[in-house]
This record gives C-alpha cells, sequence and structure tokens, in this order.
C-alpha cells in the first residue's frame, strides 16, 4: 500500500494549482525588495486587479459561474511585471485584453493563446509609444538570476513541465551561438537576453502554460524549439520583443492543429431518432 | 430578453474588438501635431508669444564640438562610448554687463572657447587670449563641462572644468586672463565626470564645489587595461565614478569631505543640481543618475548630507537620468526637479520626471510626485539637457528640452543590438567585448527638440517646431541667457559632433520683465543659493541663483522674471544663503536691477 503525500509532496504536486501563483509572487516579492523591479506596485496591482475582475465577470457570464481565480492572478502578475510604461492605462488594458481573449478566442472549447502573451503582444504592437516589454535584469550580480532559476526549474519539474523549459533554454543558446555565426556578433550578446527576469517568467510561466500547451510531451518539445527558431528568425530581423510574437505566433497554430486532428480522430457521434 | 451562450460569446468578441481598438483610439485623441513647423514669427508671436531665430553664425559663433577618440578596445561601439562633451556654461566674465559663452570642446588637443558678448549683437572668441582654450591636450583627458563661481570672492567669475581626465581649477585674474590653480586647490589627478556644481553647503560665505564622476576615476579611457568599464546594470549600477565635495578652506586651497559628509555614491551620475527644496536656509543636493535611481541628498545643517531618495519618492523607479533642472513652474514658491531619460517607441519608454513637491507636511518630509505625465513633459526621446525659463515673459516657467543620442545612418537603427546587451547580467554587460559593433548604425538620432510652454494652470504645451526650434543634432547641453539686456532669454544649445547653436528670442511687444544680479558680501560674492521672489497681481515666482543646473550646463546667473502685461511689481524679498532677507518695494519693471546683499 503506498503511503499518502506528505504535506510538502502535496504542496509541490501537480494539482496544486496554487503552486505557479506561488512562485511568480515570491519572485516578485524578493526582487521588489532586493532591488526594485517594478515601474511601481500600484501598476502591477492595477493589472491584477483589472486581470481579476474581468475573469470574474467574464467567467459568470459565459459559465454561470464564478471562475477560480488562481489563473487571471498569473495573467495579472505578469502583465504587471512584464510591460513597462509611466501611464496606468495600459496596465489594466492589457490585462483585459489578456482574459477577454481566454474567453473569445477558442474553437471546440479551447482556448489558443495564452492570455497574457497575447494580451502583451498585442499591447506592444499597438501602443509602442506608451509600451516597452521588461528589459532589465535581476538587480546587478548573478545570485538572484541563480536562485529563480534553481527555484523554478525544481518547480516545473515537480510539476511534470520541466522538458518544455529545457528543451526551450537548449533550443534558444543553440540558435544563439547560430546568430552569433550569422551576425559576427559576440555570442555573449546573443545570450544576453535569456539571462534577464523577463525570460524567467518567459520559460516558466508563458510556455509551460497547461492550458494552451498541445498535449503529448514530444509534441511541447517540437513546439518550443519552434518557437525558438521563429524567435530566432524575428531576432534576426531585429524585433525587440521577439521571444512574445514567436510564441504568439505559434502556440496558437501548434493548438489548432492538435484541436483539429484530435477532432478528426474522435468518434462521430450520430444521434438517430428514436 | 433571453440572453443565450451564443449572445455571450458575440458580445464578448465585440468587447475584445473594442479592447484592440482602445490604443488606437487613445492616440488619436492625445496626439498632439508636433512636426508642422510656424508659418512665419509672427504666427509664434501671436499665438506663443515668442519665436527663436537661430543666429550662432551671424553673431560670430563658428564653433563644432569634436567628440574624443578612446581607446582603440572601445573602437566597434566608440561613438556611443564617446557619445557626451558637449556642454555650455553663461558668465559675465568680465563684469562689463553681457553675458558670455563659454563651451568645451573634447577631442584630443581640441580648443575650448569663450565667447565674450560684444554688447551689439556680436561675439568674439577670447579662449586663446585669456587662457581657458588649449585644456585639452593629448594625456590630459578632454573636458566635459565647465562652471562658474567666484571661489575667492574677488568679484570675478572662476572657472572649474570637469572632464574624463584631470579636472582643471583657473582663477579669473581680473577678467583678463586666467591662472591655473589646480595642483594649489588640491583636486583629484584623473576623474571621468559629467557633473559638477559650485554650491556654499555650509553658508560660510566661500563656494564649496561638488564634482560626480560617471566612469570610474580609475579608468583612463585611452589607455584601458580591460574591457570591463561599462555599468554593470542596465538600471541598477553601482560601479560608476565616486563624487567628491571640495570643501572650500579659503586661500585658494579645498578640502575634500564627501565621505565626511554622507555622500558616498558610486551611480554614474549625469547631472547634479543644488537648491534649498525645504527652506532650511541650506542647499540640498540632487543627482540624476544614469544606469540607476535618482538620489537627493538632503542637508543638515550644513553639517552632514543626508540621501533620502526613497524616503522622497524621487529614489525608486530606476531610469537613464541624464539631466536636473529646478525651477518654480507652478508659481506657488515651490521648485519643482525635471529629470530627462530615455523614451523609444516600442523599445524604451521611461518617460522624463517632473518631480513636483507634494504639499503640506513638515519642512524636513518633504515628499515629490512624478508629474510629468500629467502635465505633458515626460516624452521626450533620448533626453538630454534641459532647462527652464520664461520664454515668452508670460509669468511662468516655460521647459527647453534637446536630445538625440547618435546621429550616424539615418536608416540603420542600433537599438535591437543595444537592448539585446542591455537586458544581460552583469558578467555580459559590463564587458564592452560582449557589446554588438556600432557598424555606423544610429542610436535614437536625428530627433525633434521639445520646447514646452507652461500655460500656468499645470499644462505644457509643445511647441518646438511652432516657434522655430527645429534643428536635429545630437544635442546635450542647454544654457539660457539675457545676451541681449533686453529682457528675454536666449537659449544656447551644445550638441555632440555638431555646431553650437543660438536661439535668439523674440517676445511679443506688451510683455514685461524684471531681472536681478546679486552680488553677495558676506556670502559668497557670486551670489549662489541666494533665493529671489517677486510678488506681484497676487502672484508670487520663486528663483534661486545656481551654480550649475541641466546637463553640463549652467545658466546666467542673474534672475530673470517674466510679468506678463502686469504694469509693476508688489515687492520682491531676496533671502541671501546665510537667511539674511532683503525686500525691496515695488522695483521698477523691464529693468535689471543690481543688488547687493546689506551690509
Amino acid at each position: 500500500m503506498s503511503r499518502p503525500p506528505s504535506a510538502v509532496g502535496r504542496f509541490f504536486s501537480p494539482d496544486n494549482r496554487y503552486l505557479a501563483p506561488l512562485l511568480i509572487t515570491t519572485i516578485l516579492l524578493v526582487s521588489q525588495v532586493s532591488f526594485g523591479l517594478l515601474e511601481s506596485f500600484s501598476r502591477t496591482a492595477l493589472a491584477i486587479a483589472t486581470s481579476m475582475l474581468f475573469d470574474l465577470v467574464l467567467g459568470h457570464l459565459m459559465y454561470g459561474r464564478y471562475p477560480n481565480l488562481a489563473s487571471a492572478y498569473i495573467s495579472g502578475i505578469s502583465v504587471g511585471i512584464l510591460i513597462r510604461s509611466p501611464e496606468f492605462w495600459p496596465y489594466a488594458l492589457c490585462a483585459a485584453l489578456s482574459i477577454t481573449s481566454k474567453y473569445v478566442l477558442r474553437w471546440k472549447g479551447r482556448h489558443l493563446w495564452n492570455p497574457s502573451n497575447f494580451g502583451i503582444s498585442a499591447i506592444l504592437l499597438l501602443a509602442p509609444e506608451y509600451v516597452a516589454a521588461l528589459s532589465v535584469q535581476w538587480g546587478n550580480n548573478v545570485w538572484p538570476m541563480v536562485i529563480v532559476w534553481v527555484l523554478g526549474a525544481v518547480i516545473v519539474y515537480r510539476v511534470r513541465r520541466f522538458h518544455i523549459t529545457f528543451t526551450y533554454v537548449v533550443s534558444f543558446v543553440v540558435l544563439a551561438a547560430l546568430r552569433s555565426a550569422i551576425t559576427g556578433h559576440p555570442l555573449l550578446s546573443e545570450v544576453a537576453p535569456i539571462t534577464g527576469p523577463m525570460y524567467q517568467l518567459f520559460i516558466f510561466f508563458m510556455i509551460t502554460d497547461p492550458k494552451t500547451t498541445v498535449k503529448s510531451k514530444w509534441g511541447q518539445c517540437v513546439v518550443v524549439f519552434l518557437v525558438a527558431v521563429v524567435e530566432m528568425i524575428l531576432r534576426l530581423a531585429q524585433n525587440i520583443h521577439a521571444p512574445f510574437y514567436a510564441l504568439a505566433l505559434v502556440g496558437p497554430a501548434a493548438m489548432a492543429i492538435e484541436i483539429w486532428r484530435t477532432s478528426k480522430d474522435a468518434p462521430k457521434v450520430v444521434q438517430t431518432a428514436a | 430578453m433571453e440572453v443565450t451562450p451564443k449572445k455571450v460569446q458575440a458580445g464578448l468578441a465585440v468587447l475584445l474588438a473594442a479592447l484592440l481598438v482602445t490604443p488606437l483610439v487613445y492616440k488619436r485623441l492625445v496626439r498632439h501635431d508636433t512636426t508642422s513647423t510656424s508659418d512665419n514669427a509672427s504666427t509664434a508671436l501671436a499665438r506663443y508669444g515668442f519665436h527663436f531665430q537661430e543666429s550662432a553664425k551671424a553673431s560670430g559663433i563658428d564653433f563644432i564640438h569634436k567628440a574624443p577618440t578612446l581607446d582603440v578596445k572601445l573602437k566597434h561601439i566608440m561613438e556611443q562610448v564617446a557619445s557626451m562633451g558637449a556642454a555650455v556654461s553663461i558668465v559675465d566674465f568680465d563684469r562689463d554687463g553681457w553675458e558670455d559663452i563659454y563651451v568645451v570642446n573634447s577631442g584630443e588637443g581640441s580648443k575650448n572657447a569663450l565667447y565674450r558678448n560684444l554688447g551689439n549683437g556680436m561675439f568674439r572668441d577670447v579662449a586663446e587670449e585669456v587662457g581657458l582654450a588649449d585644456v585639452n591636450q593629448a594625456g590630459t583627458g578632454v573636458s566635459m563641462g565647465a562652471v562658474w563661481g567666484d571661489y575667492d570672492n574677488d568679484g570675478y567669475e572662476d572657472v572649474f572644468i570637469y572632464k574624463w581626465g584631470k579636472p582643471e581649477l583657473f582663477h579669473n585674474d581680473g577678467g583678463k586672463h586666467f591662472t591655473r590653480v589646480t595642483e594649489e586647490a588640491g583636486l583629484p589627478k584623473w576623474v571621468n565626470a559629467n557633473a559638477a556644481l559650485w554650491l556654499d553647503y555650509d553658508n560660510d560665505g566661500k563656494l564649496d564645489l561638488f564634482l560626480g564622476g560617471y566612469y570610474s576615476e580609475e579608468l583612463d579611457l585611452w589607455h584601458l587595461k580591460t574591457t570591463k568599464i561599462m555599468p554593470n546594470s542596465f538600471e541598477y549600477a553601482t560601479n560608476g565614478g565616486r563624487k567628491y565635495l571640495f570643501h572650500n578652506l579659503g586661500g585658494g586651497r579645498f578640502e575634500e569631505v564627501s565621505e565626511k559628509m554622507g555622500i558616498s555614491s558610486r551611480r554614474w551620475t549625469l547631472a547634479a543640481v543644488a537648491a534649498d527644496l525645504r527652506g532650511t536656509g541650506y542647499p540640498d543636493l540632487f543627482l540624476s543618475n544614469d544606469y540607476g535611481v535618482s538620489e537627493l541628498y538632503l542637508n543638515q545643517s550644513g553639517k552632514k548630507f543626508r540621501e533620502a531618495g526613497k524616503e522622497t519618492g524621487v529614489g525608486y523607479a530606476p531610469k537613464s537620468g541624464m539631466n536636473a533642472a529646478v525651477g518654480d513652474i507652478l508659481d506657488n514658491g515651490r521648485e519643482t526637479i525635471y529629470v530627462s531619460n530615455i523614451s523609444e517607441e516600442g523599445v524604451l519608454v521611461q518617460g522624463n520626471n517632473l518631480w513636483v513637491p507634494k504639499p503640506g507636511g513638515p519642512v524636513d518630509k518633504i515628499s515629490y510626485e512624478n508629474m510629468a505625465n500629467a502635465m505633458g513633459v515626460e516624452l521626450g526621446g533620448w533626453s538630454f539637457g534641459a532647462q527652464f525659463g520664461d520664454l515668452n515673459n508670460d509669468g511662468y516657467l516655460d521647459l527647453y528640452l534637446t536630445n538625440g543620442n547618435v546621429s550616424l545612418d539615418q536608416n540603420r537603427s542600433y537599438w535591437y543590438d543595444y537592448s539585446k546587451v542591455a537586458g544581460g547580467n552583469e558578467a555580459i554587460i559590463s564587458d564592452a567585448a560582449n557589446w554588438p559593433p556600432l557598424d555606423g548604425r544610429s542610436l535614437a538620432g536625428f530627433q525633434h527638440k521639445h520646447v514646452w510652454v507652461n500655460d500656468g494652470a499645470g499644462q505644457f504645451q509643445e511647441v518646438a517646431q511652432m516657434v522655430g526650434v527645429s534643428d536635429i543634432y545630437d544635442g546635450r547641453s542647454v544654457a539660457m541667457a539675457d545676451f541681449g539686456n533686453r529682457g528675454v532669454l536666449d537659449v544656447v544649445v551644445a550638441s555632440q559632433r555638431a555646431p553650437l547653436l543660438l536661439y535668439r528670442n523674440t517676445v511679443a511687444p506688451g510683455r514685461h520683465w524684471i531681472e536681478f544680479e546679486l552680488e553677495g558680501r558676506h556670502t559668497n560674492r557670486s551670489a549662489i543659493g541666494a533665493e529671489v521672489r517677486v510678488f506681484w497681481n497676487g502672484r508670487q515666482q520663486l528663483q534661486e541663483v545656481s551654480g550649475g543646473s541641466g546637463f553640463c550646463a549652467q545658466n546666467q546667473r542673474r534672475l530673470h522674471f517674466g510679468l506678463g502685461s502686469a504694469a509693476s511689481v508688489d515687492r520682491v524679498e531676496i533671502r541671501w544663503p546665510g537667511g539674511v532677507t532683503q525686500t525691496i518695494q515695488s522695483p521698477a519693471i523691464d529693468q535689471i536691477h543690481k543688488v547687493q546683499e546689506p551690509s
């Protein structure tokens, strides 16, 4: 007879939907307290509040019940960290776009885009005068980065998504070497972006989102490899927001293919008259 | 009516579409046309009350700034690293009553220029004659800026030239010649500085000197042993140059007291301004730092400085501080601080900061709110120098901002590669060898300047193109002065690898003014730190004599107040640095008043 999991085991279980929110909150608090990562707490709070409010209202409208807000919280906090603007409205708008996309851009009952990826890509594209993406690093030494990497890696391993993160990181570094060979720029300058906090949120939270990744393990690895490839192409074209746009292009396409294949293979239910 | 799931879905689709078009609608609503130019000067005069005419050449000024060529290890990013050095300061060095222009150069072996105002609209470079030209010899570094102050109270303004290299102090010998007194003064051998100012921090009547390092003072940028010279973070860098506070001991000697006085920052300082921000009678010190947060050092009665950036609200949200200027923009007797940063569409939208003091509260608990967005002075491109001044004599301080970083090939941008390393870890960003080559590309180049007119009700309107400011050089340093003694503020702009510009101002008739030229007796003779409050029509405006402000700049020491259509001034209150106050009842308007500190 197997022993019941310990409290720690339960906490780090894939079923704990509060694991990811806790991790991202910890990252935010540590980085804010240690070196002041955020533009301001109020802007991030606005993004979180808007995200949760939209999820409550739209979830109730669509399904007649109030959804669990863990996912909306992650979307809101991601928006609050990942975009930079001296104005307040982009934070609210980006969060609203993220959540609304989750309810609108659906096919056969599944949403196609990772919500915050859609919201951030859209706002960067539509309001570049007012919005930029997070582009700074974790303070000015290596330890905060190492802690986040280790903590993030442990957690995605526990929730069985480590292969996604690992595949992406390896792909990025290999493709960075390829970019370096093509452009003649120092390898470290091509690798530099992945050492920043924007990427840590990207690889631990965005590309691993269970709702917007394909189901098979191999499929997930192929998709993130393709994300890295499209990102490389965008980077060679000097696109500053390459990772967001790459995921926004590849992710939904992969989801659409999977949904189409699943529905094609599914047994057809024929209704017969009594 | 029944709400079906399909109707809900349709409604949500409409909502998503509406959210997507929101930014486009917002842009249409708030965008002002800033690119059209005025048909003619009279239109601008009628609409905004002033107009500029660029007239450097016509006035005998033919200065072109040269940038330094640093160690060959930096060759791949040379224009980006050597992107500063154009600087201008205003002084009446010979006390003839006409404001002169000192402009520094940064090419190895290049000459600085001192344009003497001949009083007839023309200037003549006398730097060679007076001994202030040849200060950029190989091996001594190159000039980054200069500030003027009468450190020995002999009545003539002396000059401190700060460099990436050996800082120099020159004594003004009666307005006829300058003598180098660097060694006697006890100044350091080498500082890579981009900020300096004169202040009397302890009100002892002798001007002290602040000097802010940018690159570490241990680096000779022409003979580098390592390429690890860059900031160790784009927003949290702490490996910049040290700060110096030289206490004036008298007799031409200075003692370095920064550590003792509580100033130990190693941030990358690009601008500094000193002003009595709390009404304590002592000047506080504000530092704008590149790659990090600003710092505000509160003066503890001349005995110590206490850093209070976070406490006062100015020390959060690290940006790329490149300017520090103060001005009473609301005519309420309180000074706001303007800090310039970087804003590039879709890449980096830091926004400039306008730190407005929050009303109320005890004197020592001052705190600030960034009102740049609300007041319309937030987005200025890759912003550098800025100064406040009443350009149209309507009684409210306007704001002139220059900008642009590196203008090379207009069609190719370095932004992508710049942002790539800027987001990298310390080990990557701090090593210049990791920076991709600039390769002739521009980085925020060819930018239009900003002239913001203050409506007095909390809003600034951008009018640069309309009032004749159309240059797109890589602007650095801005200084204002009334060169014609006409009661209007002209503007001088020093740009990197570009000609010095003199924008002569014409103000619409019927707008009055008053100017004050102060001279201390017991306090420092330059009267730096003296405050003047002009009261008229139920309004008041505060200005303070400054020993350096903006980016590598210094305005004229004379204080200029626009009065609008007012035919008289009720009174003027002068508070001298030691705390002595002097009131002048109903001074004549449209005049320059020379005021000596009462004995």
